[in-house]
């Protein structure tokens, strides 16, 4: 029962290494998310070594890399959800406009609610209806709402999530009812139903039929339009297909997630600068 | 070849078998041993279930007639306080531990909780007697309540805590991940997918502490008075079966039947009763 991954709250990221220099820069950075020097830990076991990257505003970022290279430890901690899991900790910077979401006086529920987040199973509330689902981040983080302003938020966010007129007549069933893709489209809607700045989607395909697959990547493509999303997958074919940037991921001779290669998609996939980004891109391993 | 398998293959054929027939007769005596108690407990109380028993007082000791709708009355009235003490507590110290605390304090407390409801219920009373009729100068009501909370919170303690931890980890991700608090994820989120497991708890808890007596002898001590306010002695359907099983009426002993029976009733009707609310709030 000890073993069982408990989530606890442990806030020593900004604590435990008081050397820390993070230059908040807070001009002439809106929307971006700068990550410098980030490690990161289960208990003892080092999961990502020094990775440094710059996520672009109103991008589509994807990262790559094959199993256990610490793609979703390091998408987790872009939001701080990486302190939630048993032994996870965090050092080195994430800078999103300028300003560090590690600093002491960070709130992690305020930046994940401006970095929202989708996991690989789709984990629609089971017992909630799907209106229910939609409107969870608003009305679990609000006293009261008002019910008119909860339906505009719901269409709203199951529009923007390609969702709405396969849902519209069942909004009060319950999300547990939908298919495996309209479940993981209806996370999507959660997530965005609270307007985060950033979306953070790790492996949201990787449960998914082609088809659905197909349908996220479109949705993917027209949500960037309003916000920055940060998508881990170790399907190549889809981040060559859907982002902008790319970074590849591979763990190194001590099994510590390092960045090998970021760079533009359309570089990163034609003409890698790195040979061990080549090698995985062709198929010779992972 | 083929032989010696075919060999090997009966005998795992046999002790299959017999494994399933031990198994198989030890839950039917199991069962058997339970329908015996309650059906003989029935059958020989409906017997002397009449109209009087219900909305009758009791009358003096071996006088024919009378009630026990003190008594009943009583039940329901300790009950209702253990319940009001020992929920809250229960079932906040389930939300502790399975969702805040850290894995030490969590064992710490479980396990002080198992041996908390592996405490005979005659000490519980006693301690409850020392720590509230001694100082109060009275038995009463309120420390007959209090008595069976001390009994009732591990239980509802530690079945709230198995139903919260059965929720998936993923379900308290996706709600932090929204920016919702701990709290509000845990009761907005994690607590309705327990729901049906903590009011099986809590009706586990009832159950057993309507049938309790032991803790009742020192601290709601029985009452011939009826209800006469919280800080009073109250009389059981418990304690007025075991006064009048032992006396040496028939009536007096009828009555102890007719009371053993309102008493399985009333617990199986809890039972039932919970169980078609929690399905009925799932579905």
């Amino acid at each position: 029962m000890e073993d069982k991954t408990n989530i606890t709250i442990q806030n020593t990221a900004g604590e435990e290494n008081p050397n820390r220099t993070c230059l908040e820069h807070p001009e002439d950075t809106k929307g971006i998310l700068e990550v410098n020097n980030l490690s990161a830990w289960y208990g003892k076991t080092l999961a990502i070594k020094n990775i440094s990257m710059s996520i672009r505003a109103k991008t589509i970022t994807a990262i790559i890399g094959p199993s256990g290279c610490g793609k979703s430890t390091f998408i987790r901690c872009l939001n701080r959800m990486h302190e939630v899991a048993h032994g996870g900790h965090a050092e080195g910077c994430i800078m999103l406009d300028g300003r560090d979401i590690y600093a002491r006086d960070a709130d992690p529920v305020v930046i994940r609610r401006r970095i929202g987040m989708v996991f690989q199973k789709p984990a629609p509330f089971p017992m909630m209806s799907v209106f229910d689902n939609v409107a969870a981040g608003l009305k679990l983080t609000q006293f009261w709402s008002r019910h008119w302003e909860l339906e505009e938020v719901v269409e709203r966010s199951l529009r923007q999530a390609a969702l709405w007129d396969e849902v519209k007549d069942k909004l009060h069933q319950s999300g547990a009812s939908l298919s495996g893709g309209q479940q993981q489209r209806l996370c999507i809607a959660r997530a965005i139903a609270v307007q985060p700045e950033i979306i953070l989607l790790d492996e949201p395909c990787s449960a998914l039929d082609p088809a659905s697959t197909l349908k996220i990547e479109d949705l993917m493509r027209s949500l960037v339009t309003e916000y920055s999303i940060v998508i881990v997958t170790h399907n190549m074919q889809q981040a060559a297909r859907v982002s902008d940037m790319a970074g590849f991921f591979l763990a190194d001779q001590d099994r510590s997630g390092i960045l090998i290669e970021y760079g533009k998609t359309s570089q990163l996939f034609t003409n890698p600068k790195d040979k061990r980004t080549e090698d995985y891109i062709t198929g010779r391993f992972g | 070849m083929m032989n010696l398998q075919e060999h090997g293959q009966a005998r795992r054929k046999f002790i299959n078998q017999l494994m399933l027939v031990l198994c198989g007769t030890a839950a039917a005596i199991a069962i058997l041993v339970l329908v015996l108690i309650l059906g003989y407990t029935l059958f020989k109380g409906i017997s002397y279930i009449n109209l009087n028993i219900l909305i009758q007082a009791a009358k003096p000791m071996g006088q024919a007639g009378g009630g026990m709708r003190n008594e009943i009355f009583g039940t329901l009235i300790l009950v209702l306080l253990g319940c009001v003490f020992a929920l809250p507590i229960g079932v906040l110290a389930g939300i502790y531990l399975a969702e805040f605390a850290n894995p030490r304090v969590a064992a710490t407390i479980r396990f002080t909780a198992d041996i908390l409801s592996g405490v005979p219920s005659i000490v519980v009373g006693v301690f409850v007697y020392a720590i509230m009729v001694m100082p109060m100068h009275s038995f009463s009501a309120l420390s007959g309540g209090v008595a069976l909370a001390v009994i009732m919170v591990p239980v509802v303690a530690r079945t709230a805590e198995e139903s919260l931890r059965l929720v998936p980890d993923s379900m308290r991700e996706a709600a932090l991940a929204l920016g919702i608090t701990r709290w509000r994820a845990v009761v907005g989120v994690v607590m309705p997918g327990a729901m049906t497991g903590i009011i099986t708890g809590i009706m586990l808890g009832v159950a057993r502490i309507a049938g309790e007596t032991a803790p009742l002898l020192f601290t709601a001590l029985g009452s011939s008075f009826g209800v006469q306010g919280l800080l009073k002695p109250i009389g059981s359907l418990s304690l007025i079966i075991y006064k009048d099983a032992l006396s040496p009426y028939p009536t007096d002993q009828q009555h102890a039947w007719a009371g053993a029976f309102l008493l399985v009733l009333l617990v199986l009707g809890i039972s039932i009763l919970v169980r078609w609310v929690s399905n009925r709030k799932h579905n």
